[in-house]
Parts: C-alpha cells; sequence; structure tokens
C-alpha cells in the first residue's frame, strides 16, 4: 500500500539516494532542503514518515522534530531520524524528543528500508 | 592660760604616740592594699606623698632664711613648681621608663641607663650617701634642737649642743628609734620596685600633719600682727631688724636663679624624691594630679613664713633666739602649750618623713649598687650557702642604721657650723651632679658609660672642693685661710672664688662650677667614642621609651639558657611563691600552662634579669643572671640589625605580601591556562566531531549508492550512469576533504613547507582563473578582471597564494545564482600593500557572518549548492594569508554580493631585499 514519505536532507546525493530508494519500495516521495522548508512540507503533504537529518541550515533536526511532535496535526507522524554525528548523546536526544527511530549515516539501504517498512506496519496497527 | 604642763615624759610620750600613730596608718595601708583596695591608688595620695620634700628644714628653716633675706627662701618652692608645671612630659616619660625597667633608685637609674654598670651605680650611691648625710644630720638636729626647746617651757631657752654623753644626747636616741622604725617600715619585703603602700600612706599622712601644724601657727601669728586676737607684738616700727628686713633690696634674688634651677633638680634627683616620684608611683596618670596639687602644697606652707618671721623678730629683738626655732619659740612664749606641741609634732612630722624615706631609699642603693656586686663578685668564685634573700635584708638594714649614725656623728662634728639651710643646700649641689646623666640619658643616645663616670667624678669632686671642704674649714676641721686662698695659697684656686670669679654666693659658685664641669665632662668623654653594645641597647630603651612600648620588649640577648635555672636564681631572692607567680604570669602571657614550659630564650632571660632588678637593681641583676647563662656576644652590627628588629620584621612581612600576590599571580595565570587548554580541548572535540560529520557525510553517499548499485542489477542505463557519476564526485570530495584537513593540520603546526620567492600576483591570478574555469564555466559564471597595470610583486608562495585564490573564486562561484554567477577580480594597490578582492553577484553575507565564515565547517545559513565545499576552503586561506604576513576578511555591501579580499606586503623591485617575517 502506498504511502507518503517527506525526506529532510541538504545533502542532495542523499536526498537522491533515498529518494530512490522509497521510490523503489512504491511509496510517494516528497524532499525538504532545509528545516523550515520541511515543517511547511509535513503540514502541507501529512506524510505518514519523515527521514530526518540532523545538521541542517535554519532549522535543525531536532528542532523540525519538537515542531512535528508539538502539532497535534502532525504529532502522530512516524519519524526516523538520521544523523552523521554518530553520537550516543545525540541519538538518546533524538529518541527523547520523541524520535520513533535513530539511524547514523553511512547507512545500510537494506537496514534503512527495513526500518521504514517496520515503522510504516506499526503505524497501520496502531 | 592652760593646764597643760609639759615636760619630759609628756613630750616623749606624745612623741611615740605619734609614731605610733605612724605605723598603725602604715599598717592600715598595706593591709588595705592586701586586699586590693589600695589607699595610695589614689591621685592626691602620690601628690601628698611628694611633699616629703618639705623636710623640717622647710619647717623650721625658712623662717629663718626669711628673717635673713624675706623672699630668699621662696626659690627652693618655686624650683619644684616651675619643674611640675613646665616640664611635665619629662617626668611622664621617667616614671615610664623606670616601671617598665624596674628601676629602684637613681644609682640603679643611671648604671642601668649606661650599660647596667655596676661602677656607676657604687658611684651615684656613694655620692648620695656623702651629699645626703648632712642633709640627715639636719633632720636630727631639728627633732632635737625642738625637743630639747619644748622641754623648757614655758621658758625659751637656745640648747647647747654637744655636752651631753652620747647615751643621753637627744639626737643619738632619736637616730636609734627612727631607725628602727625605718626598718620596720621599709625593708619587710626584699623587692624595692614593688610600692611601699604603708611607707606611701604614712608619709602622705605626715604630709597633712605638718601643713596643718604649719597653717595653725601661721595663723596665730598672723591674728596677732593685724590685731585680731592674737598675740600682742610690739610695733614693727620699733625694730630696727625688720625696719632693714622690709627695705626695697635686690639682695635676696641674687640666688634665685642657682637655688630655683637647684631644687627643680633635686625634687626629682633626691634619693627620697625619686623613691616617693618615680618608684612608688603606681598610676602614671596620678602625675597629671601631682603637677597642680603639689605646687598648691608648696604655696601653702609657705604662705606664712615672711610673717612669722616678723613676728619672731619683733619678739626677740635682742637676737639670742635662732629665728630657725621662730616657730616653736614663738607659741612658748605667748604660753600656748597646745600650739607648741602641735609644731613640734609637725616638725617631728616633716623630719621622720624625711629621714625614713631617705634612708630607704639610700639603703636600697647601698645594698644594691655598693655591697651587692662586692659580693657577688666573690659568689662567682666558689658557693654561697647564705640564703641571699635573707642576706639582702640584713645588708638594707645595716645600711639603714648605718646612714643613720653616720648622719648622726655629721651633726655631732658638723652640724653647728652651719645654718640649717646651707646644709641642706649643700646637699642639693650634690645630688644636682646627677642632672647631667639623669636628662642625657633620658634624652641623648650618644651618653657613654666613661662620660657618665667623668661627668659625675669630676662635679662630684668640684662640689667638695667648692662647697664641702669650706664647710669643713667653717667647722674649723680646717685652717679658715683655706676658704680665702684654696690649696696651696694660690689666689686663683680659692674654693668660694674659683679663676678670679667672686661675688657669687657660695651655693651659686659651687654649683656653677661643679654643673659645668660635670656637664663638660659628660659630653666631651661620650664623644671620645660610640656607644658600646650594652649602651645602645639601654639607650633605646631609655631614650625611645614610648616606641619600645609599641615594639614590646626588644632584648637585645642572645645566648643559652635554662628555664629551670632561671627560676632557682630568681627564688633565691625573691621567694619560690613569688618567683612561682611571676613566671606562670608570663607564661600565661604567652600561651602556655606552666613557666617549665617557657622558652628560655632572650625575652624570658630579659624578664627574669627584670625582675631581679626589682630586688638587687639593674646592673646586679645582669650579673647574676649572667652567672646562669651562657650570652654570646652580639656585635655592634648585630645589635643594629636587632634593633631595627620591627623594620626587618615589617620587610619579612612585605615580602611574605609579595610572595602571596605572586602566588596568587600565579594561580590566575595556571587558571587561564587552563581554562585556555580546556576551550582548546573543546575545540579539538568540536573540529573532530566536524571531521567526522563531513567524513560521514560523502560516506553516506558511496555507501548508499554502492549497495544500490550492487544490489539492483536492473537499474537502467541513465540512472546507473548518474550514481555513479555521484560515486565519483563523492569520493573526490572525500579525498579532497582529507588532503584539506591534513593540509590545516600541517599549517596550524607550523611544519608546513614555505617556498619563497617572489611572485606576480597578475600572473597567479591568472593561473587560478585557469584552474577554476571549467568549475565556473559548469555553473554557468563569467569572470571579469581588472587588474593594476604595474606588476605586483610579493613574497610568498606561488603554489599557496594560487590555493587561496582558487578558494576564493570556488566560493564565489558556490554562492553566485546558478547560471548567472558574475565574478569580479581586482587588484589594486593601498598604501604599501597589493589588494585582491573576489566579488560575486550572489546574495551577500549577513553582517555578523563576515568573521565567523573564517571558522573551520562554518556553514552560512544561507547554505550552498553541495557537495562542493568542504567547509575548510576559507580557514586554509586565513592561514596561507596570515602566514605571509597580509591579512583576509569579508565585506558585504547589501544588495551588492558579497567581496572576499587579501593584501600582502609589496615587494620593492630590488630582489636582493630582505624577505618579510612570515614563518
Amino acid at each position: 500500500m502506498t504511502k507518503r514519505i517527506l525526506i529532510i536532507d541538504d545533502e542532495p546525493n542523499i536526498v537522491i539516494s533515498l529518494e530512490f530508494l522509497m521510490m523503489r519500495e512504491g511509496h510517494e516521495v516528497h524532499v525538504a532542503r532545509d528545516g523550515e522548508a520541511g515543517l511547511v512540507a509535513v503540514r502541507a503533504h501529512r506524510p505518514d514518515l519523515v527521514v530526518l537529518d540532523v545538521m541542517m541550515p535554519k532549522l535543525d533536526g531536532f528542532g523540525v522534530l519538537e515542531a512535528i511532535r508539538a502539532d497535534p496535526q502532525v504529532a502522530a507522524t512516524r519519524i526516523l531520524m538520521l544523523t552523521a554525528k554518530g553520537r550516543e548523546a545525540e541519538f538518546k536526544k533524538g529518541l527523547a524528543l520523541g524520535a520513533d527511530a535513530y539511524m547514523s549515516k553511512p547507512f545500510s539501504t537494506r537496514e534503512l528500508v527495513d526500518k521504514v517498512k517496520e515503522l510504516l506496519d506499526s503505524q497501520r496497527e496502531s | 592660760m592652760t593646764l597643760l604642763m609639759i615636760n619630759g615624759p609628756l613630750i616623749i610620750g606624745i612623741s611615740f604616740a605619734y609614731l605610733g600613730l605612724l605605723f598603725a596608718v602604715a599598717y592600715w595601708a598595706d593591709r588595705r592594699a592586701e586586699q586590693g583596695r589600695s589607699v595610695i591608688a589614689h591621685p592626691s595620695v602620690y601628690a601628698l606623698s611628694l611633699a616629703v620634700y618639705c623636710t623640717a628644714w622647710t619647717f623650721y628653716g625658712s623662717v629663718g632664711r626669711a628673717a635673713e633675706s624675706t623672699v630668699g627662701f621662696l626659690p627652693i618652692y618655686l624650683g619644684p613648681t616651675l619643674m611640675a608645671l613646665l616640664w611635665g612630659a619629662f617626668l611622664v616619660k621617667l616614671v615610664r621608663v623606670c616601671k617598665t625597667e624596674r628601676i629602684t633608685s637613681i644609682a640603679d637609674f643611671i648604671a642601668s641607663r649606661y650599660g647596667k654598670s655596676q661602677l656607676l651605680g657604687g658611684l651615684v650611691t656613694i655620692i648620695a650617701v656623702v651629699g645626703v648625710v648632712p642633709y640627715i644630720a639636719l633632720q636630727l638636729k631639728a627633732i632635737a634642737w625642738s625637743f630639747n626647746i619644748l622641754l623648757h617651757y614655758p621658758e625659751v631657752r637656745m640648747p647647747v649642743p654637744g655636752d651631753l654623753p652620747l647615751w643621753a644626747d637627744t639626737a643619738f636616741i632619736i637616730a636609734l628609734l627612727l631607725a628602727a622604725f625605718t626598718i620596720l617600715f621599709g625593708t619587710r619585703h626584699l623587692d624595692a620596685s614593688e610600692r611601699h603602700e604603708g611607707l606611701v600612706a604614712a608619709v602622705a599622712f605626715e604630709s597633712i600633719v605638718k601643713l596643718v601644724a604649719f597653717l595653725a601657727i601661721g595663723l596665730f601669728i598672723t591674728l596677732g600682727l593685724l590685731g585680731w586676737g592674737g598675740p600682742t607684738l610690739p610695733p614693727l616700727t620699733d625694730s630696727p631688724r625688720v625696719q632693714a628686713l622690709l627695705e626695697p633690696s635686690v639682695e635676696p634674688f641674687a640666688d634665685w636663679f642657682a637655688i630655683s634651677l637647684l631644687a627643680a633638680l633635686a625634687i626629682i634627683l633626691l634619693p627620697r624624691q625619686f623613691q616617693v616620684t618615680v618608684v612608688e608611683n603606681s598610676d602614671e596618670r596620678h602625675l597629671l594630679r601631682a603637677l597642680w596639687l603639689f605646687p598648691l602644697y608648696l604655696l601653702l606652707m609657705n604662705l606664712f613664713v615672711v610673717p612669722i618671721a616678723i613676728a619672731g623678730l619683733l619678739a626677740f629683738p635682742d637676737g639670742t633666739v635662732n629665728a630657725d626655732t621662730f616657730i616653736l619659740t614663738l607659741p612658748i612664749l605667748f604660753e600656748h602649750p597646745w600650739l607648741a606641741l602641735l609644731v613640734y609634732i609637725g616638725g617631728l612630722s616633716a623630719a621622720t618623713g624625711m629621714v625614713i624615706v631617705e634612708t630607704i631609699a639610700l639603703s636600697t642603693m647601698v645594698s644594691n649598687d655598693l655591697v651587692l656586686p662586692l659580693l657577688l663578685k666573690r659568689w662567682q668564685r666558689r658557693q654561697h650557702a647564705l640564703d641571699p634573700g635573707r642576706l639582702l635584708l640584713m645588708i638594707r638594714r645595716g645600711a639603714i642604721l648605718g646612714i643613720l649614725i653616720l648622719g648622726y656623728l655629721y651633726y655631732r662634728f658638723a652640724g653647728e657650723a652651719y645654718a640649717l639651710v646651707s646644709i641642706g643646700l649643700i646637699s642639693f649641689v650634690a645630688v644636682a651632679q646627677f642632672a647631667p646623666a639623669v636628662i642625657g640619658g633620658l634624652y641623648w643616645r650618644g651618653g657613654t658609660r666613661e662620660g657618665a663616670l667623668a661627668g659625675l667624678i669630676v662635679g662630684f669632686m668640684m662640689w667638695v672642693y667648692t662647697l664641702l671642704l669650706p664647710s669643713f674649714a667653717k667647722s674649723g676641721w680646717l685652717p679658715s685661710v683655706f676658704i680665702d686662698s684654696g690649696i696651696a695659697g694660690l689666689d686663683i684656686l680659692a674654693p668660694t672664688a674659683l679663676f678670679g670669679i667672686s661675688g657669687m654666693s657660695e651655693i651659686t659658685h659651687g654649683l656653677f662650677w661643679s654643673l659645668t664641669a660635670n656637664i663638660l665632662f659628660f659630653l666631651l668623654v661620650s664623644s671620645l667614642r660610640e656607644p658600646n653594645v650594652a649602651e645602645i641597647s639601654q639607650a633605646g630603651i631609655f631614650v625611645d621609651e614610648s616606641r619600645r612600648i609599641a615594639i614590646g620588649s626588644a632584648p637585645l640577648w642572645r645566648g643559652s639558657a635554662e628555664i629551670a635555672e632561671l627560676m632557682r636564681l630568681a627564688e633565691r631572692f625573691l621567694g619560690a611563691t613569688r618567683t612561682r607567680n611571676a613566671f606562670t604570669d608570663l607564661a600565661r602571657s604567652r600561651g602556655l600552662d606552666s613557666p617549665e614550659q617557657l622558652p628560655a630564650d632572650g625575652a624570658t632571660v630579659y624578664f627574669a634579669e627584670t625582675l631581679l632588678s626589682g630586688a638587687i637593681g639593674g646592673a646586679s641583676a645582669r650579673v647574676m643572671v649572667a652567672s646562669v647563662t651562657q650570652e654570646e656576644t652580639l656585635g655592634i652590627e648585630e645589635v643594629l640589625d636587632i634593633l631595627d628588629e620591627a623594620s626587618q620584621i615589617r620587610a619579612y612581612s612585605h615580602q611574605l605580601e609579595q610572595k602571596s600576590r605572586d602566588l596568587e599571580a600565579a594561580t590566575a595565570e595556571l587558571r587561564a591556562a587552563n581554562l585556555r587548554l580546556q576551550e582548546l580541548d573543546r575545540l579539538k572535540d568540536d573540529f573532530m566531531s566536524s571531521v567526522t560529520h563531513e567524513l560521514r557525510t560523502p560516506l553516506a553517499s558511496i555507501r548508499a549508492f554502492s549497495e544500490i548499485l550492487h544490489d539492483d542489477p536492473e537499474i537502467d542505463l541513465e540512472q546507473r550512469r548518474r550514481f555513479l557519476g555521484i560515486l565519483v564526485s563523492e569520493t573526490e570530495r572525500l579525498s579532497r576533504l582529507v588532503n584539506q584537513v591534513l593540509d590545516l593540520a600541517k599549517i596550524e603546526s607550523g611544519h608546513a613547507h614555505w617556498r619563497t620567492e617572489v611572485v606576480e600576483l597578475q600572473a597567479l591570478i591568472e593561473q587560478a582563473v585557469q584552474a577554476t574555469e571549467q568549475y565556473v564555466h559548469e555553473r554557468g559564471g563569467r569572470v571579469t578582471l581588472e587588474l593594476h597595470p604595474t606588476t605586483a610583486r610579493v613574497w610568498g608562495d606561488r603554489d599557496r597564494i594560487i590555493q587561496v585564490l582558487v578558494n576564493l573564486i570556488a566560493n564565489a562561484a558556490k554562492f553566485a545564482p546558478q547560471g548567472a554567477a558574475e565574478l569580479r577580480i581586482r587588484l589594486t594597490d593601498v598604501a604599501d600593500q597589493w589588494r585582491v578582492c573576489v566579488t560575486d553577484n550572489g546574495p551577500g553575507i549577513p553582517q555578523q557572518e563576515l568573521e565567523r565564515i573564517f571558522e573551520k565547517f562554518h556553514q552560512t545559513a544561507t547554505g550552498g549548492a553541495k557537495p562542493g565545499g568542504t567547509g575548510l576552503g576559507l580557514p586554509i586561506s586565513r592561514q596561507i594569508i596570515d602566514n605571509l604576513g597580509g591579512r583576509i576578511w569579508a565585506e558585504s555591501p547589501p544588495g551588492k554580493g558579497a567581496t572576499l579580499c587579501f593584501e600582502l606586503p609589496a615587494h620593492a623591485a630590488n630582489p636582493s631585499d630582505p624577505r618579510p617575517e612570515h614563518d
């Protein structure tokens, strides 16, 4: 079943790879290049899942995460965070702020696809 | 007129009753003192005790002198009055020094001041005894005369001296009685510096009695003279002697200066005055009361002298009655037995008071400064079995008896030669010899032991020659021609007109010569050598009394001692209890529990010495303490050092403060360095974190596309080629990043290799433009060059400068609008610098970012077309330009894009110029 996926990342090549992977799974993909644009896109497209980068201009991933969770209309959105900063503290911070999953860059495409599938399934069950 | 019958038993009975009363007063005062309710703690009692100055000589003799020269008696009281009113500060200083040093007598004072010299103490004692014994004789004579005159009541008859056997001589009996009485009064305790409270109380009481007696006879006579119910006297005009006396004349004033000066000195230097004024002083503030009360007392005491003298002359016109006896013979003449008895008791008071205090003071001097030093010399050689404390008391008692017997002998053999007043004045001149040593000692550091000795010896010899020998001549012991012609018949050496100077009275003459010679020798001999260690030490204590108290005791002593030895020594003289108490107090004041814990240092030794000084005098105390300690000799340098101890301590504490400030500064530096290290550590962490992030990002792309291509063989060719292109560019980005990180690390650590050569900027700019042509072209950009026509030569590394230019161009191209990038490169000369600016037509850089773009991995909020930058290009450029001695910065005027510029110092055409400092 087709889901809406929103990718928020400022690295064009990462975006290309993620877009390719999600479309291959048959999802509808939207892209935002920074945090602020990402928030607008979340409210506009109501995605089922957001793949969210941490280090971005204007508004970083944690800011986007908090804003989504604070907005009742989109608060239920599944969020998978990707970060190039592989520190333990970042993981904990992301999970504490309400991320559903957290993966570090570079990531395994298979793991990423499985994780997205898992998150989308858990949404269906709930 | 009265029923009272005056006879021998009555007078003797009253005399004993009076002495008993005195003793009761003394006993009562001692008991009160033991109970801690001292009667002499009252300033008025102190002031009254000073009136021991008024002896029988005052009581009887003033009238005698007034009968000869009316106001001639006055200077003897004017001197002390002036002294008290004008020189209170001297008295305060004297009292203060003597209290801290436990000075016991005038001899002790002079000996202590000049290095605790036993010789000096002994000399002063001898002078004092020789000088004062006639004065004591005078008192004995007064008592004996008054007793004998009263005995013949109601007949007025002058006693005939020397016609009685010794055992029946009133004066001899009186001398023995007074000796016993004085021993009872004065030698109950050993420590002479401890105040004799009972003695002082008795003396104060006596002062009241003699004043009351004198005022009583004065009023009685005055009433008669004025015709107000007193005795009827012949009219003044009947007496040629009174007429002559009342004629205006300057003659009575001839001696005024000399006698005033003498009396002013005597009020301090007479052993008994030193005793009551200084030794018995319980509170320095009492001096303030005494400074006006004592002169007032003297004034009252002299109020009726002239009327009594006139009355006497009128009542006894034939001259057979000695004027000295007027105050006693007048009431006898007018048959007032009670008044006569009162006058007798007043005279007895004045005489006994003087004798008791004087002999106590002299006996202390004799025992401490004359006998004890001789005994100590013997004791030093062999063990002494006798209890020294008891022995000392015995010596003192013996001295009292001896002095009184001497006084009696002088009275017996010489006392009739001179009028009473003259004997008194001769004594005054003798003690005046102490003045240069005492006053000089308190105010002049330069005085030495030899100076004091020389002054005293010469002054004393002059006194003997000009005053004592003539008095002997007048007594018939020397040929009377001696008075006029001197030794060997030389007129120039005539004792009363030395070197032909005549016209002065005997006293003025003697005082002038003895004191002048004394002062001269004191000053001259003192200046012969610098004061030695002991003298400097003592001079510090006496002259700088106020400073020393501020510092605390600064004993100039170094050596080894044992506390047990010191205490054993003190016990021998003071007894176990008092010694124990004194040392316990000292221990407590130093925060110790028991005396045994006291360190036997300079301060303790000094304390023991001062404690002993109170009993045996300063000079003897020093000898005794030295016998149980091993003192190391201090050199003059060391003494000066120790005297400067206070300033040394100040310097030391100043150094400590300095050290502590240095430590604080060092601590602050360490703290700052630590902060800087922490900051560097944080920067390193941030850098590592940033590098990691920047490495992970291209790695993430590479891994993702590699996996996609690997897992999915069915991706169409177009897609596949595109993905491979991304792989290549991300790989390039990765390697560029790694290279730049290493490059930056190399430059920052100073290990980068720099070629130094003269380069031309125009050529380098063209090369850089060429190198970036492809990249700019891909972004649809255009580069305009505006280069200065003059060849722009700078010192530098060609490759590094090209690297900077490439970075700037690539940076500008990145931020310029895609497809319409307009880049402008300008080369200008500014002062002696060459400036290169690269301008784009992009959105510009916010003001707050202008400096931050040169930070590592700084991302501008506007972002940029990734994966172009590594975030290290501009930081590396700044490092390079800094190293070449130039500067690099960014400008961004609103709406005009961003401009990044750098400047390098222009190189002059001469290629031999030294390279600039940039490596």
